[in-house]
């Protein structure tokens, strides 16, 4: 049956099985919707490869374990099994690191008419933020 | 204002306001007349990157997009003043004096020991918060209900999250008693965050 991922913003529909709280995703729904890939050497995206302590809570008949693959990657899963949907967010770590580094995270935001404008392109000026909200 | 004081000295000033649509925020930014980049959040991706967590927020970033200084609370006028001793008077100078002769930029050291870096409970409160927006915005507003909540206990100071998604489940974000209840939660644990350090 269809299911909703959605890997920090970007939305995939993907084939998945749901019993209960277990989401099983195929090796290309993962593939599709994450781009990672199950291969002998461990869950691997890019060149970049995770070994797997526990294969057998990974990899199960039906697919892969998205919650165990969500431990295994160290990052957030909030899911909704009955409405087919999951969001899998970033980790503290990786936020705190790109912090920590000192570099002004790049982010795409639209204006008022819908323009998008990358905070990069800023680049040459100093810039004074101001984050604010009508609530 | 600031912007048109010093841009010809290669000054910006980009506002992001952290709405559910840019409707709410037009009227915010109409009012203003900014001739400066306006941008809208909706998504929460800026919020989730820089580790917002209440408004309104002022980062500084030099020319190399580094940051001279880290999240903080900055008002542009004297409105909240009575209730968070800010002067902004005091504040604009400082930001002249950054703009104009590079005073009071931090080095990298001194903005990591400002800086606030995300719990793990705050990260998953995020995701639960991405969660609720997408189930809200497909009309299952039951469910999304549900993940507005979980975001809120996980994450409970912040205001992105439990006053930002007040408009969306129809609640006042300024009257209503689910705000004043989390106003005086607040308070009671001493205003995290919001907490002006000029």
């Amino acid at each position: 049956m269809r299911f909703t991922v959605i890997d920090e913003g970007r939305a995939s529909e993907i084939e998945a099985c749901v019993d209960g709280d277990a989401v099983r995703l195929a090796d290309a729904a993962l593939r599709e919707a994450l781009g990672w890939e199950l291969k002998p050497e461990g869950l691997c995206k890019g060149g970049l490869c995770v070994p797997v302590r526990d294969r057998a809570a990974l990899v199960h008949g039906d697919g892969i374990d998205l919650t165990a693959l969500a431990a295994l990657l160290g990052r957030p899963l909030a899911l909704d099994a009955a409405a087919r949907t999951a969001y899998l967010g970033a980790s503290a770590g990786e936020r705190g690191a790109q912090l920590a580094s000192g570099l002004a995270p790049d982010v795409t935001l639209p204006d008022r008419d819908g323009r998008p404008h990358a905070l990069a392109g800023f680049r040459g000026k100093k810039v004074l933020l101001i984050a604010y909200a009508s609530w | 204002m600031l912007y048109d004081e010093l841009k010809d000295g290669g000054f910006l000033v980009v506002t992001v306001a952290i709405d559910k649509c840019a409707d709410d925020a037009r009227p915010w930014i109409e009012a203003a007349a900014p001739t400066h980049p306006s941008l809208i959040d909706t998504e929460h991706r800026f919020a989730d990157l820089y580790g917002i967590v209440n408004v309104p927020t002022a980062i500084w970033i030099d020319e190399q997009g580094r940051f001279a200084r880290p999240n903080h609370v900055a008002f542009g006028n004297d409105i909240f003043k009575e209730l968070t001793g800010f002067d902004s008077a005091a504040y604009l100078d400082t930001v002249r004096a950054w703009v104009r002769e590079g005073r009071g930029a931090l080095t990298t050291e001194q903005v990591r020991a400002q800086q606030m870096r995300p719990s793990d409970a705050e990260q998953l409160a995020r995701a639960e918060f991405g969660l609720a927006w997408h189930l809200h915005q497909r009309g299952e507003v039951a469910a999304a209900a549900r993940h507005f909540a979980r975001a809120g206990e996980l994450s409970p100071d912040d205001f992105t999250i439990r006053r930002g998604s007040m408009p969306i489940l129809g609640i006042d974000p300024m009257t209503s008693p689910e705000f004043l209840e989390l106003y005086q939660e607040w308070t009671a644990r001493g205003r995290p965050y919001y907490r002006p350090r000029s």
